[in-house]
């Protein structure tokens, strides 16, 4: 049973973190707020309950139809001037995307927040073109200073102190020191502002993409996706092929069920749809809108009728701020793109089963992600399916060998009675190399105590008490 | 073969296999089961808007408190005009964006200043000298305090969100009860030949990306104001 490279670094990653008391108390601090505002948004709902079933329909309905709505998505963006384009692989995406950039004799970028991006190391491939590539979501802004992954799909910088923000700022782009967040804010917004001014082309995701009218809607608070689709004279969305949404009603149920659920907003600041690059009698807008659709293994999900609900995800994060495993080990240490629950289901299947099983295996299978997901996704009976697909594929000739041995001795009543005496005997000498190398329970003891053998099996007890 | 036909073909192929409805488990059906289309159903479900007009004007109020949006409604256009003059004065304005409009074009004449109109293609780096931006909107939303702003209906993409505070006028007929039915009003306004950009704008621009605290103006206006007769 030799476990992948990926899942070294994760038990590594994790066995520091978990004892880093500091990284605890920003985490926690930083979900109780979501935790009592995403309440409060909640129970204003008149049935919050009835709407994630809506919600969850609405969603199967569209993926379980996905070529369709692919397709009317497709023809009608192009009919008002947008170039699609669709993409299999990160590998064609990227090259679509570089594409468009030298075809402009682009210089300066400026993107808008966007998992896919990150999923295809976009940001990487244009910045080795020698092209400038600012992130102007303020969270992903830090990071990107800081040469780092997002920590949160939904609050990249969620790790980060005040202080060390500060910090950032005056070793980067030489501002006073301030506590004050707002101080902060406004450094970046000021230095945003000229990238905004003197960008070339401008990139952002998606959430949803309405089918019925050949819309891509952006959901924001900042309102930098909104600068980034109105003042370059290029836009590119990059959007998975799951984000497709029947009709424009649909968006009256889902922006309220992704702000509650994102973020305890009962809507989001600004929530817009894009059917194309600038009309005939607007005043601005860019010139040129390219939408890339990126498959990139989803369809090997979707071919997956069982986990097929995994792609009803509409990243809300919502998974990830209440899952106790994100809660400890924080979400860089689990090396992905997505992380939390979603990111544990999903992993296996864009990147790989046997590299990325630990994943699901790194669950106290509680059920909190389930519960809260606004989409109903079976999340943790997937961690079990990832399990159990797993171990179907490339079954552990360790684990087969222990379970052998287990039925052989269980199915012997002198031996089954003969090993609980040993294990009487032996128990009581157990303390001297527990914990150790030696002990034979070390992965378990390590942290846990092992309950001891009773003194008395239930048949003895019975057998006596006559 | 193209990537598109790809892309197609695959999903055609992962799609022959059919997955079960959400909420299944075991064989049983989901305690709520909600086979029609949405939205119509579903409306009842979300956070409600409000029957009348007050009802909605309340509740469209609360919202805005909570939000940090500045709304006032008023008995004619004059006292909005008025209105707009005190905050001119207050803030000290030098310069306004806006476009041209049945509401807007009486309350720039009024106010007074240099307008900077999008609609004669603009330059960017003026527009972000401009003290506001001045439009108008196709709806207000009671449910949630939202309103609604297009390319078409209110000068373009940037007038709305580079000018670092948003003033919105709007009439009193145009506040609707929710999302749903907003986006129904787009759907008939618009069908036709819809506008390049549909913007739902809730509240003034905002961050919580430090230490989830509030911050108002990350990129976008740092105040909102709707003035409505």
């Amino acid at each position: 049973m030799s476990a992948s490279s990926q899942a070294r670094d994760f038990s590594a990653k994790a066995r520091v973190i978990t004892r880093d008391l500091r990284h605890r108390g920003l985490i926690q601090t930083a979900l109780k707020k979501y935790e009592v505002a995403r309440g409060r948004k909640a129970s204003a709902f008149n049935d919050w309950q009835s709407a994630r079933q809506a919600a969850a329909e609405t969603k199967w309905d569209a993926i379980n139809h996905l070529d369709t709505y692919l397709e009317e998505l497709v023809a009608k963006l192009e009919a008002r001037g947008t170039k699609v384009h669709w993409a299999s692989t990160a590998t064609q995406a990227r090259e679509i995307i570089l594409g468009i950039i030298k075809s402009k004799n682009a210089r300066c970028i400026i993107k808008s927040k966007a998992m896919t991006a990150e999923e295809i190391h976009l940001n990487d491939a244009m910045e080795k073109q020698g092209y400038e590539v600012v992130e102007s979501d303020l969270g992903e802004y830090i990071v990107q200073l800081r040469h780092e992954p997002p920590y949160h799909i939904v609050f990249p910088a969620m790790h980060l102190t005040r202080d060390d923000i500060s910090d950032l700022f005056q070793r980067e782009l030489g501002s006073a020191p301030t506590r004050e967040p707002e101080e902060l804010t406004m450094i970046a917004r000021r230095a945003l502002r000229k990238k905004y001014l003197a960008a070339d082309i401008g990139i952002t995701g998606a959430n949803f993409a309405i089918a019925e009218t050949g819309m891509i809607s952006i959901t924001e608070n900042e309102g930098n996706a909104r600068l980034t689709a109105a003042l370059p004279k290029t836009m590119i969305s990059l959007l998975g092929i799951e984000k497709v949404l029947p009709k424009m009603e649909d968006l009256a149920l889902f922006l309220p069920m992704l702000a509650t659920a994102g973020a305890g907003q009962a809507i989001t600041c600004y929530n817009t749809m894009y059917g194309g690059p600038r009309q005939p009698g607007e005043s601005d807008g860019p010139e040129e809108y390219h939408v890339v659709l990126l498959d990139n293994r989803r369809t090997e999900l979707l071919a997956d009728p069982e986990q097929r609900d995994a792609l009803h995800c509409i990243r809300c994060g919502a998974c990830l701020n209440v899952c106790p495993i994100f809660r400890n080990v924080g979400g860089h240490t689990y090396g992905t793109t997505y992380s939390g629950p979603i990111g544990s289901v999903i992993t296996p299947h864009l990147r790989g089963l046997q590299d990325w099983k630990h994943l699901s295996a790194s669950s106290s299978l509680c059920g909190a992600c389930t519960e809260t997901c606004p989409v109903k996704i079976d999340l943790h009976h997937h961690l079990l399916h990832n399990r159990r697909n797993a171990s179907v594929e490339k079954p552990s000739s360790l684990e087969r060998f222990a379970y052998k041995m287990f039925a052989f001795v269980a199915n012997r009543p002198g031996l089954w009675q003969f090993s609980k005496e040993i294990a009487r005997l032996l128990q009581p000498l157990h303390p001297l190399v527990k914990g150790t190398a030696l002990d034979p329970a070390k992965s378990w003891t390590a942290t846990r105590e092992l309950a001891p053998v009773a003194d008395e099996s239930f048949k003895e007890w019975w057998r006596n008490r006559r | 073969m193209t990537e598109r036909e790809n892309i197609l073909g695959r999903i055609r192929e992962a799609l022959r296999l059919s997955a079960p409805h959400p909420g299944t488990h075991g064989g049983h059906e989901p305690a709520v089961a909600f086979a029609d289309r949405p939205v119509h159903v579903a409306q009842q479900w979300l956070p409600p808007g409000g029957e009348t007009f007050e009802e909605q004007v309340e509740r469209f109020r609360a919202a805005s408190a909570e939000l940090k949006t500045e709304f006032q409604l008023f008995a004619s256009r004059e006292e909005a005009h008025a209105s707009l003059a005190k905050l001119r004065d207050s803030e000290g304005w030098k310069k306004i964006a806006a476009h041209s409009g049945e509401l807007t074009d009486p309350a720039a004449a009024a106010l007074g200043l240099p307008v900077l109109r999008s609609e004669r293609g603009y330059d960017v780096n003026e527009m972000e000298t401009c003290d506001a931006g001045l439009t108008e909107c196709d709806a207000l939303v009671a449910q949630t305090g939202t309103l609604i702003v297009t390319s078409r209906s209110s000068g373009g993409r940037a007038v709305s969100v580079l000018p670092p505070h948003h003033v919105v006028l709007a009439r009193r007929g145009q506040m609707v009860r929710d999302l749903a039915a907003a986006l129904a009003l787009v759907q008939r306004k618009y069908a036709h030949d819809y506008p390049s950009m549909i913007s739902l704008v809730t509240g003034p621009s905002r961050t919580g990306d430090i230490e989830r605290i509030l911050v108002l103006g990350a990129h976008g206006p740092k105040k909102l104001t709707v003035l409505c007769w």
